[in-house]
């Protein structure tokens, strides 16, 4: 689903302009929109402003979200320029322990001081946090993301001087250099600085402080003058003087106040700011880097565009009604980590800070020359000299900035991007283990109006002969927007419904939102409120927004005792009519707030004693943790749970899956949906994908099909439309178009044996599934950019057709010496160069590495579920080695057991060579065909068993395209056995 | 593991005419129509003659045959069916991915023989359901055909008496009365011009003298009855050469040779000098006299064409979409007097004396040629429309044997829990809230829009009120056989695009005997 402008007009009945404004998405942050939810009879001053919002629909989507100069802390810290660093590091405060380092910092501007704490932490990263000495009050330091206290290593003291300390990092020849005046810090590996932090002096730390009175009278002065000004302008009957007081003061408050550090005022929304200003600052310099990406969630390309001249990319969890596309605004989600790459090494950034945060990226490669860099001194104690690299070297500069809390960041050291990977997951936890089931297709629509038109859409996908797993329903399946409820006309039997599901080996999934429709009659909002668990306003009342129930309210996700009782609320005797085939989806988690600023919550709102400015992006995290919690407690802790969310933050890859929000039904849209995933892939969301078909607007059928053909090779594979959008199930478009799209879907269903290994890996070890190449070919600077395909796992190239009228592509298939097999023709193709593919409409361009064994069901059914049992297909593409390996994962596809029981079977198969390992669990399954591709004739195939016994095989072999099939050698699964060829 | 058990013909124990039990040996998943290509023992040709295999592969769980025909009782070919018998229901073909999947599919549960799932036989209980709604729809059909073949009978009674009206008789003689209608109007509207005309001059002449009169008092300074030279000197503005001075000869020349004139002799200086003439009394030069009667004329113009432009654009653009409101709205935009008198006009005439008695009957005339004008159009209208209709009526597709023409001009109402829906069939379909708020237009009439092979199950009404990024609302009816004509039900199933289901006697078919229906396609 489902966004803000996109609401539904009162009943079916619409009428004219006052519908058109209803949908506009300038009522968004607009306090007053609740007026139009009063139907009909609009006065003369409700037409005003339809009038002066209807002239600015179609332009300013942007006017809603604020730009880095129109947040006031962004223009602070941005206005403060490269330099030399006031800070200098109190050498004399220095100790070190057995698991690290402190240091005070001193600003000699201001004489506050700062407390630095650097730790070596285990698998090769380097942890810095920066906070006040003795700040006013505690700064929000952000919890429950790190799934541990990230285990140490003893860091050592190489030497010291005057200038600064020289620490060891390790085995690796890699160590810290903390330099004192200025302050700075450089990792070293050997003579090559990996990174350096405030090399550029742009450390910044807004100290709390105590407000003083003069500026409590500048802003009285400031509201005197503002409503004279108002009256002034009313006076003189212009329409539009009741716009300008809204217009008007984001300018004049950033001048009368401190520059917005006591108080702030975005369009009618001011934000009192009572702990004042608390930004917080940090550069880093990454030498011989030209290329970043991560930093989620951005509709834009993977790799990371400078931002000089331009806004930062922004952070901070917002619903934006129809996105743009290729700029840095914030989106649903937020991932404030950044992998930097190069030929030579890849590393990461983590800055773990929950409050709104931009990120400012230049380069002195991006067209431009860039200043030599000096230095103030160089640590100059023998074996540690150091030298900047010099204005040749490419290098990326980036600069964090963030509102409040501490500077808490994790160098991930790498040096490969598995590294990384493993390194992040190490912090932060790795991708939920999803149902098998999840992983494959989902249709969804908003809305599926009725049972019955759940159980029509059901059946067509039979007649249709469709597989499909999931059925979504989107908000108006509940009474009155009242999630945990079904309305009690279109949904009278929900468990009819859901058995009826069951019985097809189906699934279902429905919506809760976080906000909660205020209703005295509503148990959901009696129990939260009496409990005292919703988010508060400034002044202490329960925090209250308009969102699709009208009057909301917003409970504290933050509050561990909210969250246990929301887990309780799944429970199958709390959630009435629910089952166990019913999975849950959270939307609006940013948390949505339709007359809120921006359209979500205030930032003086409290959660607990923290403001939401300390945690915004958090909320939505807490939200679908809750959710997953509770599924995972209805089963009694044996079901894995599938949860959805829109907005997310470090460590949501927990929790199940997110969906790119609400895209549109155009190519662009399409396109972008690759770098999108790809992404949050590389910072540990591996379960992404983007609304198949795109929900606003209706796709042409073409832009449908190669949708869906796209949407099969993308992890999360949902189809999903807005309300006001035809309806558009596969089968709607003729026969030809039917059976295309039935094409992809099968496709999709065939691989889910090697979808389901590649969650494996991503839940085991962190690895994303749908990886950019330059992740399996870091020397290859072909694949730096590249984000028009992608490789699942490390065996297959997927290059989709994303261009309209599309008549061929060019992929590139990396890896010189080797091989790519189209997995469509098994035509064999060479590495290490750009083919073109002719394509027609029915072509997905798929290719499997040479020397990868990926193992198929070539028995498609109704649901995953159908096909649990039915036996594996392999395939074999040889190398040119003539050498294979791959693997097969097999558990029960649904419980907990595969890790409190170890119940799996994890094969390695190479080929012409048995398997490994085989694990208490029992699997019907069994082999029924193995395809070599780049095989030559054998004379013979046998097949041998740990029996003892041989058989021999039946094979073909298709000379023209190298293909050995070896007929049904019918062995389990889950034994070892070996096919040996002569 | 599985694939061993697969090997196995099944036997089928069919109940034949008199209950003598006869066992037929043929694979599973085998129809009896393609039973003589299984044959035990015998190696086996795919059915598209791929290739041919050893018996003992056929249904041995791995796919052979390019068009999965020697997996007719396994999963193992993607394209394979498998063929249930279903005795006691319907026989059926499923996909055979179904095979062996959990979910029973086959009434007689042959599907599931080796998953686990636990079927019962449900082909008697179906057979007996299927049997019973066959028999109820039957007798419907059967009542819905007598219906139709009475709806047929009048449509056809009630065409030939339109088309009478329409062809010969009334067209015609409504033709006749539009002409009649036409005549006085076009009479009448001549001499309204023709009066106005007249009235034009009379009113600019009875300006000219007052003005005259005005002048000549304004210029006799002295006031001795007589304007001289010398007080026609001082209009410089008259000066025939303008050379700036107004020389005695040139006045004189004025006063046509005279010292000075009189009242009536002034009338032949007044027609040389009006033109050129300014007034003492103003500072500045007074406005023209033409002016104010050219602006008044065109003003009259122009409401008159604001007074027809609406009709005209009615009857060419709504008169078919929406009779009601092209009404309303014409009587809403008449501008109510056609006719401004002179009198009426701006300040500046304020001092312009009453008009005299001919011109005033005039005026008269012209509003009463105005009014019979307007009153013949009105009726030559109404007849218009009622041509029009009749023409429209007659030019509707109401079924092969007009068996939907009494629904013509017919409205049926449905009331859910939220709207009233209506249904005008032929005319529009639209939505009023039950709880106040208006009407909702959910399309007009476009077309029939069954398949090819059944057009009139199904109307399509478009064009109506449009949804917001979205198209205009549209509805879709599809007309099911039943006694009443009755709308059944309505939902939405696509943002702004209605479905709704009507039942009609109109579409029901010939019934085939009963007998047919029931034992028509059971396999034996």
């Amino acid at each position: 689903m489902c966004t803000v402008g996109g609401t539904r007009g009162p009943g079916l009945v619409n009428n004219g302009l006052m519908y058109v404004v209803f949908h506009s998405p300038f009522n968004l942050c607009f306090p007053f929109s609740v007026s139009f939810f009063c139907p009909l009879r609009m006065g003369p001053l409700l037409v005003l402003w339809l009038a002066v919002f209807l002239s600015g629909t179609w332009a300013v989507d942007r006017g809603n979200f604020k730009t880095c100069d129109q947040s006031a802390f962004c223009k602070r810290q941005r206005a403060l320029k490269p330099g030399q660093s006031p800070y200098r590091a109190l050498l004399e405060t220095l100790e070190l322990t057995n698991t690290k380092l402190t240091l005070q910092l001193i600003n000699d501007n201001n004489k506050v001081r700062l407390l630095l704490e650097l730790y070596r932490l285990q698998g090769n990263m380097t942890r810095v946090k920066i906070n006040e000495l003795k700040p006013l009050k505690p700064r929000f330091e952000v919890p429950d993301v790190l799934i541990n206290d990230p285990p140490t290593e003893p860091l050592s003291l190489l030497s010291q001087d005057e200038n600064g300390v020289v620490l060891s990092l390790g085995a690796d020849s890699q160590w810290l250099i903390v330099s004192a005046k200025p302050f700075r810090l450089d990792i070293m590996e050997g003579r090559e600085v990996l990174l350096s932090l405030n090399s550029r002096g742009l450390l910044a730390f807004e100290h709390l402080r105590i407000r003083k009175d003069t500026t409590r009278d500048a802003v009285k002065c400031f509201v005197a003058l503002l409503t004279a000004l108002a009256n002034g302008l009313k006076r003189t009957s212009t329409p539009f003087s009741l716009l300008f007081p809204f217009s008007f003061s984001p300018a004049l408050s950033i001048g009368l106040h401190e520059d917005g550090m006591w108080e702030e005022t975005f369009k009618s929304h001011t934000d009192n700011k009572p702990n004042g200003p608390s930004s917080i600052s940090l550069d880093f310099s990454l030498p011989g880097v030209e290329h970043v990406y991560g930093i989620p969630e951005h509709a834009d390309s993977l790799k990371l565009k400078t931002t000089d001249g331009g806004d930062p990319y922004r952070l901070f969890n917002l619903d934006v009604f129809q996105y743009e596309l290729f700029n840095p605004m914030a989106l649903y989600g937020a991932i404030p980590v950044m992998l930097s790459h190069s030929a030579q090494r890849t590393m990461g950034i983590f800055w773990l800070n929950a409050a709104e945060t931009w990120v400012d990226i230049s380069s002195n490669t991006a067209g431009k020359v860039r200043h030599t860099h000096t230095h103030t001194h160089l640590v100059n104690m023998e074996g540690y000299n150091y030298v900047q690299g010099s204005s040749e070297t490419p290098q990326t500069d980036v600069r964090w900035i963030s509102e409040s809390g501490i500077i808490d960041v994790f160098i991930m050291l790498g040096p490969t991007p598995t590294d990384v990977f493993s390194q992040y997951a190490s912090l932060t936890g790795t991708q939920a283990f999803p149902p098998l089931s999840a992983l494959a297709y989902h249709q969804c629509r908003w809305n599926y109006n009725d049972q019955e038109d759940v159980a029509a859409v059901d059946q067509g996908f039979d007649e249709h002969d469709i597989p499909y797993d999931f059925i979504w329903l989107d908000i108006e399946h509940t009474d009155g927007k009242r999630y945990f409820t079904w309305d009690p006309h279109k949904f009278p039997q929900p468990k009819d419904m859901l058995q009826g599901l069951m019985d097809k080996r189906r699934k279902m999934v429905t919506i809760v939102d976080p906000h909660i429709k205020v209703d005295s009659s509503y148990k959901i909002h009696n129990e939260i409120r009496s409990k005292g668990f919703y988010v508060k306003n400034k002044d202490g009342g329960d925090y209250e927004g308009w969102c699709w129930p009208g009057n909301s309210g917003y409970p504290d996700f933050t509050n561990p005792e909210m969250r246990a009782w929301w887990a309780s609320m799944f429970a199958y005797d709390q959630y009435a009519g629910s089952m166990e085939n019913m999975y849950t989806w959270n939307d609006m988690n940013e948390p949505s707030v339709f007359n809120g600023p921006e359209v979500t919550m205030h930032k003086d709102a409290l959660h607990g004693n923290w403001e939401n400015r300390d945690l915004h992006n958090l909320y939505g995290l807490y939200v679908q943790m809750a959710t997953a919690e509770g599924l995972i407690e209805r089963s009694g802790g044996v079901e894995r749970p599938f949860v959805l969310t829109r907005a997310f933050f470090a460590g949501s890859q927990r929790y199940g899956a997110v969906w790119t929000g609400d895209n549109t039904a155009e190519w662009e849209h399409l396109k972008i949906s690759i770098p999108m995933c790809l992404s949050l892939g590389l910072v540990g969301v591996s379960f992404c994908g983007a609304d198949v078909g795109g929900f606003f607007k209706s796709p042409s059928t073409e832009l449908l099909v190669r949708w869906y053909q796209t949407g099969a090779y993308q992890p999360f594979f949902r189809a999903h439309a807005h309300l006001d959008t035809p309806r558009r199930e596969p089968w709607l478009f003729g026969p030809e178009n039917t059976a295309l799209i039935r094409e992809a879907v099968r496709q999709r269903y065939a691989l889910l044996p090697y979808w389901y290994q590649l969650f494996y890996h991503a839940h085991h070890s962190g690895q994303p599934v749908m990886r950019p190449l330059w992740v399996e070919y870091p020397q290859d600077t072909a694949t730096f950019s590249m984000d028009d395909q992608f490789l699942l796992g490390r065996d297959l190239l997927v290059h989709p057709v994303t261009e309209e009228g599309g008549r061929g592509v060019t992929a590139y298939l990396p890896g010189k010496g080797e091989v790519w097999f189209d997995v469509h023709t098994f035509q064999k193709h060479n590495g290490a160069q750009n083919l073109y593919i002719p394509v027609t409409i029915s072509s997905i361009p798929v290719f499997q590495r040479g020397g990868s064994i990926i193992p198929r069901k070539a028995r498609v059914r109704r649901s995953s579920s159908c096909m649990e049992h039915d036996p594996y297909t392999l395939f074999v593409a040889l190398s040119p080695k003539r050498f294979a390996q791959g693997e097969l994962y097999i558990d029960d596809g649904h419980t907990f057991n595969f890790d409190k029981q170890k119940q799996f079977i994890h094969r390695r198969l190479s080929f012409a060579n048995k398997a490994l390992s085989s694990r208490s669990f029992i699997t019907p399954s069994w082999i029924e065909k193995i395809v070599i591709l780049g095989a030559s004739k054998p004379s013979k195939a046998t097949l041998k068993t740990p029996d003892g016994k041989e058989n021999l095989l039946e094979f073909e072999f298709d000379a023209s395209m190298s293909v050995l099939t070896l007929r049904k050698p019918g062995v389990n699964a889950g034994v070892d056995w070996t096919v040996v060829l002569q | 593991m599985s694939c061993a058990l697969l090997l196995l013909l099944t036997s089928l124990a069919l109940a034949m005419g008199t209950g003598a039990a006869v066992e037929i040996q043929r694979p599973r998943g085998v129809p009896q129509s393609k039973r003589q290509f299984y044959e035990e023992n015998k190696p086996f040709t795919c059915l598209d003659g791929s290739s041919t295999i050893p018996f003992d592969r056929v249904n041995d769980d791995y796919c052979d045959c390019r068009d999965g025909s020697d997996e007719p009782g396994t999963a193992a070919c993607p394209n394979g069916s498998f063929h249930c018998s279903n005795a006691g229901f319907r026989p059926a073909f499923i996909p055979s991915s179904r095979i062996n999947d959990g979910i029973c599919d086959c009434c007689d549960t042959t599907d599931e023989y080796n998953s686990g799932a636990t079927c019962q036989n449900t082909c008697r209980e179906m057979g007996r359901k299927e049997r019973e709604s066959l028999q109820i729809m039957a007798e419907i059909t059967k009542e819905g055909f007598l219906l139709k073949q009475q709806l047929i009978h009048e449509a056809k009674r009630g065409q030939e008496d339109k088309q009478v009206k329409g062809s010969g008789g009334k067209v015609e003689a409504l033709r006749t009365v539009k002409e009649t209608a036409e005549d006085p109007e076009k009479g009448a509207k001549e001499r309204h011009l023709k009066s106005w005309e007249e009235q034009k001059e009379l009113i600019r002449m009875e300006k000219d003298k007052t003005r005259m009169a005005e002048a000549f008092l304004e210029l006799d300074d002295d006031s001795d009855g007589y304007v001289s030279v010398a007080e026609l000197q001082s209009h410089l503005e008259l000066d025939p050469d303008s050379d700036g001075s107004l020389t005695e000869t040139e006045t004189q020349g004025l006063l046509g040779g005279e010292g000075k004139v009189d009242t009536s002799t002034f009338e032949t200086v007044w027609s040389i000098i009006k033109d050129q003439y300014l007034s003492e009394g103003l500072l500045d030069p007074p406005a023209p006299v033409e002016t104010p009667q050219e602006e008044q004329s065109r003003d009259f113009v122009s409401d008159h064409d604001s007074d027809h432009y609406p009709e005209d654009y009615a009857g060419e653009e709504e008169d078919v979409e929406d009779d009601e409101e092209d009404d309303h709205e014409e009587e809403e935009e008449k501008v109510p007097p056609t006719v401004q008198t002179p009198e009426k006009r701006g300040d500046d005439e304020l001092s312009m004396p009453p008009y005299d008695t001919e011109t005033q009957s005039l005026i008269d005339a012209a509003q009463k040629a105005r009014d019979d004008f307007d009153e013949a159009e009105r009726a030559l209208r109404e007849v218009d429309n009622q041509m029009k209709n009749l023409e429209k009526e007659i030019g509707f597709d109401f079924g092969p044997s007009a068996e939907f023409a009494y629904l013509y001009s017919q409205c049926y109402e449905l009331s859910t829990s939220e709207y009233i829906y209506r249904l005008c069939p032929f005319n529009r379909v639209s939505q009023k809230p039950k709880f106040g708020g208006s009407e909702t237009n959910l399309g007009l009439w476009g077309q029939w829009a069954g398949p090819e092979d059944n057009l009139y199950s199904m109307m399509k009404y478009d064009h109506g009120q449009g949804c917001w990024q979205g198209p205009n609302r549209s509805t879709t009816v599809k007309l099911t056989c039943g006694k009443e004509t009755v709308v059944t039900s309505t939902s939405e199933p696509s943002r702004c695009e209605y479905l709704m289901e009507f039942t009609t006697p109109a579409v029901c078919q010939e019934p085939a005997s009963l007998d047919e229906v029931l034992h028509g396609h059971t396999e034996l």
